[in-house]
């Protein structure tokens, strides 16, 4: 269990370290990435390892609700994913736009949001 | 458990090294490369924790269409001669990004979790929860949590018109 969020947290301050330190505004997007997706490691293994209080309460009551509880974290990381998705969709969207407007994807010269 | 533990640190490590040469790396292109392998690794990750759907959609979506439109932008908007700079915060970035590993590590470490193997039937309780993940993963999302899956759906739309309204050719 441990384990799992040790690698989680490492991962994450990687990514941390990459979006605030590049320059490139895709590098900065790839570190975001991988700052989502150790997020997602850690909820998956919180679901797999935690017990809900549900089940903590009532470890006898094995019924499907209370079984499902222990999900939420699957379904958390399924969320994760989707506006993970999103968040790179829009976040090329604005590289690609800054880069038709400047002809540069350095975000230290990015400092105007009109043209 | 011992073989479990083998390919968890296999993993792990192979995670961390590619990690790390997504964001050290000069070449751009390579740390989008390495980024697919990163997810690889986790996806594998999600398999060994019992998460077989989670694992497949992760491929799917990250490693799959996230690596390939970061890599459709690389080739769109490459500065050959620039590569991937560090900006004049490293310092900085080092000492935050440590903080906050060590407050996570610690969190992590001297937290008392409450776990499921300690149960007196914890294992008829991870046996019984996580088989069929697929299908009780979609009666949860589409019975307890059916807001933030109405949510999610308006969202993707919203990023795809906002996507398209942003690199439209201008007349």
């Amino acid at each position: 269990m441990e384990k799992f969020l040790i690698l989680s947290a490492i991962l994450f301050s990687i990514g941390l370290f990459g979006a605030l330190s590049r320059r490139n505004a895709v590098a900065v997007l790839m570190s975001l990435e991988l700052m989502f997706t150790s997020v997602t490691l850690a909820a998956v293994a919180m679901s797999r390892y935690v017990s809900s209080r549900v089940v903590a309460l009532t470890p006898a009551d094995t019924s499907e609700a209370a079984i499902n509880t222990l999900l939420t974290g699957q379904v958390f990381a399924l969320f994760i994913i989707v506006v993970a998705a999103a968040e790179v969709a829009l976040g090329l969207g604005i590289v690609i736009a800054l880069y038709r407007q400047r002809q540069t994807v350095d975000i230290t010269q990015a400092n105007l949001m009109r043209r | 458990m011992l073989f479990q533990d083998v390919i968890f640190w296999v993993l792990a490590i192979v995670g961390v090294a590619a990690a790390l040469g997504v964001v050290f790396l000069k070449d751009i292109f390579r740390s989008a490369l390495l980024l697919v392998l990163v997810f690889a690794t986790i996806s594998a990750h999600f398999f060994m924790l019992g998460a077989e759907f989670l694992g497949v959609v992760q491929l799917l979506i990250y490693a799959g269409a996230i690596c390939i439109l970061i890599i459709f932008a690389i080739m769109l908007t490459r500065n050959v001669q620039s590569g991937n700079l560090p900006n004049r915060l490293q310092g900085p970035a080092f000492l935050i990004a440590a903080l906050v590993l060590a407050t996570l590590v610690f969190v992590a470490v001297d937290t008392d979790w409450r776990l499921i193997d300690a149960l007196p039937n914890g294992d008829a309780i991870v046996d019984r929860a996580f088989i069929n993940t697929p299908f009780k993963l979609s009666k949860l999302m589409l019975e307890n949590y059916a807001v933030a899956f109405g949510a999610a759906a308006v969202l993707l739309l919203g990023s795809i018109i906002g996507a398209l309204s942003l690199v439209r050719e201008e007349e």
